[in-house]
C-alpha cells in the first residue's frame, strides 16, 4: 500500500516534468542502450565463431606439436616439430574410435594457372580429410586412395582460387602449377565462407598428402594431424586412444610430459570464446562509462526535485512523515526514472543491435537475460545515485522546510 | 502523572537559540495547561515566541528545558521518528499557507496523513478522507486539486487533512493569514463548530480580532506569557459551507484583515 503510494508519487512527479524527465532518463537510455549493443554484438561474434568452429567438421580432434600447457612446466613445448606423417598413419591404422585421420601438411605456394598467379595455401591431406571437415565438392571430385598411393599430382581447389583464376571458365581439367609442379585439377571445393576471425577458407587447394609431402613441402614433419571420431560421446575416448599410440610412437617415458597436443573443438571453442568474452567486456566496460555519466545526471535532477519540493517534505515531515518514508519517496522517485530509462534503453539497445546486424551481417543476440540484467542494473544505479538527495530531503529540517519559500 | 483531562501539560519551556555570546532566548520558562475540548488563542507579535511555543507544542522541535507533556505522555527528548508518529497520531497542523499538495485532489491530499500512519491498525482511509471533508463542508468538492478551490476552500482542505487522523489537538499557526475577512470569519467559525463537537483547538496569531473567537487568550511577549484569561468569544461567525449569503464581516475584522 505505502510502496504503490511511493510509485503514484514517483510516477506523477516524473510525468508533471516530462521535458525533465525524458532529458535525465536520456544519459540511463543511452547508456544501457550502448550496453546492450555491444553485448549483442559479442554475443554475435561468439555465436558466429561457434559456427565456424562447428564448420570445421564433426566431432573434430586436432593434434599439433609441442606439450600441452596444461598440468606444470612443459618441456621444449613446440620448439621440436616431431608430428610425421608416420604418426598420422599408426594413428589411422590402430585407432578404433576414430572414423577418419588425416595428416594435414601445409606449403604456402604460388599457384599458376588460368588467369594468372596466385599465392595460397596447400594442404597435403589424405582422403578422409574431406569426411573429418564435411566439406564436398562442387564440381568434378575429391581425390581417391589411388591418387594417394600413386602420389598423383591432383589437385582440388577452393571456391576462392577457381573464381580468382578460372573466372568465367571451368576449372575442372585445367592445369596448375605449384613450385614449377604441373597438377592436374579434378575438383572445386563447395564454398566455405569466413571464419569467425574473417579468414577465406575458401582461399585453399587441397592435394594428396603424398604428393606434397614429396613434391613441395621435401620433408616428413607435419602440422597437424586431423581426425573425427564416429560418435561425438567418443571424443574424450578416441583423444585418450590418440594420445596412448602417440606416446608409445615417441617412445615417452611415463614420468615424460607429451610432446604434442590433442585438442578437441571443445578446447578450440572455449579458447575462441574466451577472446570474444574479453573483447565484449571490453567494449561493456566502456559503454558503462556512459551510465555512470546517466547516473550523474539523475542524481542532479533528484538533487534539484529535492530543493523545489522542500516545502512538500516539510508538510510531508509535519503531518507525520519519518525522515525514512521521504528518503523512501525520493529514492523510488529516482529508481522509477533510471528504470524506465532503462527499458527504453532496452528497446534502444534491441533496435541498435538489429542496425548492426543489417549493416555488418553478423549475427547479433540479445539474451533473455541480459534483459534482465541491464534492468537490473539500471535500477541500482538508480538507488546509488539517488540515495544522496534522497538523504539529504530526509535529513531536513521541518520547520525549516515549512518555512522555505 | 498528569490529570487525565489535561491534552497538553507543558512546565517551565524553554527554548535557547545558538550557543555562547550569540544565544537567543526565544522561550524564558513557560507553563502552559490545556484542557480536552478546550479553544484557545496564542497571540504575540512577531519575535514574541509564539512560533516557538507552536513548534514545540506541535512536536516539531524539542524544548532546551522544560517539562512537555502531551496527552499523557512525555515527549520531550524523544527522537525524530517518535516525534514524527506523535505529530501524525495527535496533532494536527493548519497552516498559513494551507500547504495543500498542487496537482494533488482534495481527497488525496486530506487522506495524506493516513498514509504515515504506523499504528498498524486498519484504516478505510478514503472513507476515513470523505468523512473529513464532509464535515468541513466540502464532500462535493473531493476530486478538484487546489488550484481549482478558492482560498477558504483550500484552507479547509488542510483543516479537514489536520481532522483526518482524530487527533488530540489541533494546531492552527495563523490560518486566517492569507484570507479576506469573509472568509477568515468562515474558517473560524468552523474552527468554533469543531471545537463545540469536542475537538481542542490552538489558534497561533497576530491579530486580536483572531484571538478574540477563542474563549481563552494567552499573550506572548519576549518568550514569557504576560496575560491568559478566560473571555467570552465572539459567536458572530456563522458557518456557511453553502457559500450562500454572504457573511457580513465585523467592523473591527475589516481594519486588520
Amino acid at each position: 500500500m505505502r510502496l504503490r503510494r511511493f510509485i503514484d508519487i514517483a510516477l506523477d512527479s516524473i510525468l508533471k516534468n516530462k521535458m525533465r524527465s525524458m532529458l535525465t532518463m536520456l544519459g540511463i537510455i543511452i547508456g544501457v542502450g550502448a550496453v546492450m549493443m555491444m553485448v549483442a554484438v559479442g554475443q554475435g561474434a561468439k555465436s558466429q565463431i561457434r559456427q565456424s568452429i562447428n564448420g570445421l567438421g564433426t566431432n573434430l580432434i586436432v593434434v599439433t606439436p609441442g606439450a600441452s600447457r596444461e598440468g606444470g612446466v612443459s618441456r621444449g613445448a613446440g620448439t621440436f616439430n616431431r608430428l610425421t606423417v608416420q604418426d598420422a598413419e599408426a594413428i589411422k591404422r590402430e585407432s578404433l574410435l576414430l572414423s577418419g585421420v588425416s595428416p594435414v601438411i601445409l606449403a604456402p605456394t604460388q599457384a599458376v594457372g588460368g588467369q594468372g598467379n596466385w599465392r595460397t595455401m596447400v594442404r597435403g591431406v589424405s582422403t578422409d580429410y574431406a569426411t573429418i571437415r564435411d566439406w564436398n565438392v562442387s564440381e568434378g571430385r575429391l581425390f581417391d586412395a589411388e591418387d594417394l598411393r600413386g602420389m598423383r599430382k591432383v589437385a582440388v581447389i577452393g571456391a576462392t582460387v577457381a573464381k580468382d583464376l578460372f573466372p568465367n571458365q571451368d576449372p575442372v581439367g585445367q592445369n596448375l602449377r605449384l613450385r614449377d609442379v604441373p597438377f592436374k585439377i579434378i575438383g572445386v571445393l563447395q564454398s566455405k565462407g569466413q571464419t569467425g576471425m574473417g579468414n577465406d577458407q575458401d582461399d585453399v587447394i587441397l592435394a594428396p598428402y603424398t604428393t606434397v609431402q614429396t613434391r613441395l613441402a621435401g620433408h616428413q614433419f607435419i602440422g597437424q594431424i586431423v581426425a573425427s571420431s564416429a560418435d561425438p560421446a567418443d571424443i574424450p575416448a578416441a583423444e585418450q586412444e590418440i594420445r596412448g599410440i602417440m606416446r608409445e610412437r615417441h617412445k615417452l617415458a611415463p614420468y615424460e610430459p607429451d610432446d604434442f597436443t590433442v585438442r578437441d573443438q571443445t578446447d578450440i571453442m572455449q579458447a575462441a570464446e574466451g577472446t570474444t568474452d574479453v573483447m565484449t567486456l571490453l567494449l561493456a566496460a566502456i559503454a558503462s562509462i556512459s551510465l555512470l555519466v546517466g547516473g550523474i545526471g539523475i542524481m542532479n535532477i533528484m538533487l534539484v526535485s529535492v530543493t523545489e519540493r522542500t516545502r512538500e517534505i516539510g508538510v510531508r515531515m509535519a503531518i507525520g512523515a519519518r525522515g525514512s518514508d521521504v528518503l523512501s519517496q525520493f529514492l523510488i522517485e529516482s529508481i522509477v526514472l533510471s528504470v524506465i530509462g532503462g527499458a527504453f534503453g532496452v528497446a534502444v539497445g534491441f533496435g541498435g543491435a538489429e542496425v548492426i546486424a543489417r549493416l555488418t551481417g553478423w549475427s547479433t543476440a540479445i539474451a533473455p537475460a541480459m534483459v534482465g540484467l541491464a534492468m537490473g542494473f539500471s535500477a541500482t544505479v538508480g538507488i546509488f545515485f539517488g540515495y544522496y538527495p534522497a538523504r539529504k530531503a530526509a535529513q531536513l529540517n521541518p520547520i525549516e522546510a515549512l518555512r522555505y519559500e | 502523572m498528569s490529570e487525565p483531562d489535561l491534552v497538553i501539560d507543558a512546565k517551565e519551556l524553554t527554548k535557547v537559540y545558538g550557543t555562547g555570546g550569540s544565544e537567543v532566548h526565544a522561550l524564558r520558562g513557560i507553563d502552559l495547561e490545556v484542557r480536552r475540548g478546550e479553544m484557545m488563542a496564542i497571540m504575540g507579535a512577531s519575535g514574541s515566541g509564539k512560533s516557538t511555543l507552536m513548534n514545540i507544542l506541535g512536536c516539531l522541535d524539542q524544548p532546551t528545558d522544560g517539562v512537555y507533556v502531551l496527552n499523557g505522555a512525555r515527549v520531550d527528548g524523544l527522537d525524530r521518528d517518535q516525534l514524527a508518529d506523535i505529530r501524525n497520531r495527535e496533532i494536527g497542523f493548519v497552516f498559513q499557507g494551507f500547504n495543500l499538495l498542487a496537482r494533488t485532489t482534495a481527497l488525496d491530499n486530506v487522506e495524506l496523513p493516513l498514509l504515515y500512519d504506523r499504528s498498524g491498525r486498519k484504516l478505510d482511509s478514503k472513507a476515513l478522507a470523505r468523512d473529513a471533508l464532509e464535515r468541513v463542508g466540502l464532500g462535493d468538492r473531493m476530486d478538484h486539486q487546489p488550484s481549482e478551490l478558492s482560498g477558504g476552500q483550500q484552507q479547509r482542505v488542510a483543516i479537514a487533512r489536520a481532522l483526518v487522523t482524530n487527533p488530540t489537538l489541533i494546531l492552527a499557526d495563523e490560518p486566517t493569514g492569507n484570507l479576506d475577512t469573509h472568509t477568515s470569519v468562515e474558517v473560524l467559525a468552523l474552527f468554533q463548530e469543531l471545537n463545540a463537537q469536542g475537538v481542542t483547538v490552538l489558534l497561533v496569531t497576530h491579530e486580536p480580532d483572531i484571538a478574540a473567537y477563542a474563549p481563552r487568550i494567552m499573550e506572548l511577549r519576549d518568550g514569557l506569557v504576560v496575560r491568559d484569561h478566560a473571555t467570552v468569544a465572539r459567536q458572530d461567525a456563522v458557518l456557511d459551507p453553502g457559500g450562500g449569503e454572504p457573511v457580513e464581516p465585523v467592523e473591527s475584522l475589516k481594519a486588520t484583515s
